[in-house]
């Protein structure tokens, strides 16, 4: 039997991974602000790549994300301070309610939402954002706008295997559905939706698909989260951080799921290693994206290597 | 039936700065097919810069004024010109994606040089409010109304009689015919985004008179509403936006006195999704069917 190889690496780089924050862990060689940011890594892995299914892949922005990140955190911490159970099944379940309902939310915003295309698309995700916010402030059960808070801390460093292992099933689930041929229909539709409409391909379904399964996972992203900072507030999910999440794609590359999983690693940690820089932070990130675009989509790029071929070639010509 | 009235001509003032920013989202959408998510923070530029010149720079209201318009107009011509015109040929995701950074660049400037903390501004509009049958109108509404009115008429005339008007309409319905009829369309672009940032000045001047607080992020919310107010009226179409930004500005404020302030942006976003549901090519927009 014939082994892809490409399996081989990725269980390789799994369990190296995981050998390798154990060694850290265990050893005592990450000080408190390290050992901090393993959460947050692993949410933003979760939360970008699941991002990059929606815009990278299928090729429409959305600027909600976000609110689909605090509909996971909402019912999972909900779910979590009104049911009493041990840790381990509570934070299970909690992290499957977050994501199943931020999926239905997906979905129920979806169907609608998913009929228009490109700027329109944008700007609907980003209102949604916004409606989700202003409901959550609005209503009683969620503590309007003072938020939840004593959430129980189910997914803090100390429970980090489980975290773990919701990165790994995100990204495997995720890079394996666009490998799929239902993952080839979603990227036909981002190069081009007549043509795939015209072969058959029905768009408006693998829009929904991929739209739900990034809330699904935005949704536990969400829940785990709030298991880790046990307060969670309407304003805490704000554009802002949609915008993050999108500066991680962009950054990461859109359409690739290792750019994304590095460039969220990079991007949370670079906070803490600057600490001094935190009010350039969000400037650098702004500058970064606009740099990014400009350089890989105003054929500078292309300039660029073309001058070092020539320049190449002439050197050999002499 | 006081109250209501009260109430329709705070929306109708709400309404006009919404339509004022509008136009700015729509004129560069016919022109330049793209959403400029940078327009709402130019508002804030221009509420800044009167600041400035007011507070720091201690010049005449009038020169105040002057100076926000003309940093809002130079702004709005460097953005396209660093920022979109490089990416004319780029799909519209990339420019979008840039759009959304200028945005941000822009509020975390202003957040580095003027900090978080609202600075409180006092009005520089001084003129008394109106009593007619009981019903007060404040002197800020009557000159936000006021303004509001000669801009829009200037700007139909501007669009319609003026050589520069004309070429602006002929780049919008066809880039590449206009160019062969010998406009100048990088140039009509830039006037576009000068016009746009203009009217952003002017409304964030009118804004900043009304609320008197400077935020760095103050022209978000009601730049994403003018957005709204855009589409409602059908997007690319001047008097769309004019008549989508007043219709909002009523929707809103009905909504804040009758249903619930916490949910009236809720309300004004969920209108955004209806319209695009039902009529996405709004009011007054004319439905085009994209061909291969």
């Amino acid at each position: 039997m014939k082994v892809d190889k490409k399996i081989i690496v990725r269980v390789l780089a799994i369990v190296l991974s995981y050998a390798l924050i154990t060694f850290l862990l265990r050893m005592g060689l990450l000080n408190r602000q390290y050992t901090a940011l393993l959460i947050p890594i692993g949410v933003n892995i979760m939360l970008a790549v699941s991002l990059n299914l929606v815009t990278g892949f299928l090729g429409e922005l959305s600027l909600g994300h976000a609110g689909f990140m605090s509909i996971g955190a909402y019912a999972g911490a909900l779910f979590s301070l009104h049911v009493e159970m041990p840790a381990l099944p509570s934070i299970l379940l909690a992290m499957v309610i977050g994501g199943v309902t931020a999926a239905v939310f997906g979905f129920l915003i979806g169907v609608p939402v998913l009929r228009l295309r490109g700027d329109y698309l944008a700007i609907v995700t980003l209102a949604f954002g916004e409606i989700i916010k202003s409901v959550l402030n609005a209503l009683s059960f969620t503590n309007g706008a003072r938020g939840l808070s004593k959430i129980p801390l189910n997914a803090n460093y100390e429970h980090y295997t489980i975290v773990f292992i919701a990165v790994v099933i995100t990204v495997l689930v995720i890079a394996n559905v666009v490998d799929s041929r239902h993952g080839r229909a979603v990227c036909s539709v981002r190069d081009n939706y007549i043509a795939a409409e015209s072969v058959g391909i029905h768009v408006s379904r693998f829009k929904i698909l991929a739209f739900v399964i990034g809330a699904f996972f935005a949704g536990v992203a969400g829940a785990i989260y709030a298991h880790n900072v046990g307060i969670i507030k309407p304003t805490t999910f704000d554009y802002n951080q949609s915008i993050e999440i999108l500066v991680i794609v962009v950054l990461g590359g859109m359409g690739s799921i290792k750019g994304s999983i590095i460039a969220a690693i990079i991007l949370t940690a670079l906070p803490e290693v600057l600490r001094g820089a935190d009010d350039m932070r969000m400037l650098l990130y702004s500058i970064a994206l606009i740099a990014m675009i400009l350089i890989n989509q105003s054929g500078f790029k292309e300039k660029l290597l073309e001058r070092f071929h020539s320049g190449k070639k002439q050197k050999a010509g002499e | 039936m006081k109250n209501v009235i009260e109430q329709l001509i705070n929306g109708l003032s709400t309404g006009s700065i919404y339509a004022l920013i509008a136009l700015g989202y729509t004129m560069v959408y016919g022109i330049a097919r793209m959403i400029n998510f940078a327009h709402g923070d130019i508002i804030m530029v221009g509420a800044y810069a009167l600041y400035v010149g007011v507070s720091l720079m201690n010049l005449p209201i009038a020169a105040a004024i002057l100076l926000s318009i003309i940093v809002c107009a130079v702004l709005g011509i460097t953005v396209e010109k660093v920022a979109y015109k490089p990416l004319r040929k780029a799909p519209p995701l990339a420019v979008l994606i840039t759009a959304i950074g200028v945005s941000f660049l822009l509020q975390n400037l202003a957040l580095l040089i003027f900090k978080a903390t609202p600075i409180p501004f006092q009005s520089v509009i001084q003129v008394p409010s109106v009593s007619i049958g009981g019903i007060t109108i404040s002197g800020v509404t009557i000159v936000t109304l006021v303004m509001t009115l000669i801009s829009m008429v200037i700007l139909t005339l501007f669009i319609n009689q003026t050589r520069a008007g004309s070429a602006m309409r002929a780049v919008s319905e066809d880039k590449g015919a206009a160019e062969l009829m010998g406009i100048n369309v990088n140039r009509t672009i830039s006037q576009t985004f000068a016009i746009g940032s203009v009217l952003a000045a002017i409304a964030g001047i009118l804004y900043i008179c009304q609320y008197q607080s400077l935020r760095p992020t103050l022209g978000a919310l009601p730049g994403i509403k003018a957005f709204v107010a855009a589409v409602l009226g059908g997007i690319g179409n001047v008097p769309g936006a004019m008549l989508g930004g007043i219709v909002l500005g009523l929707i809103e404020s009905i909504a804040k006195a009758y249903i619930s302030t916490e949910l009236s942006d809720a309300i004004v976003f969920g209108v955004l999704v209806v319209v695009l549901l039902v009529r996405p090519s709004g009011l007054l927009g004319k439905l085009k069917n994209e061909k291969v």
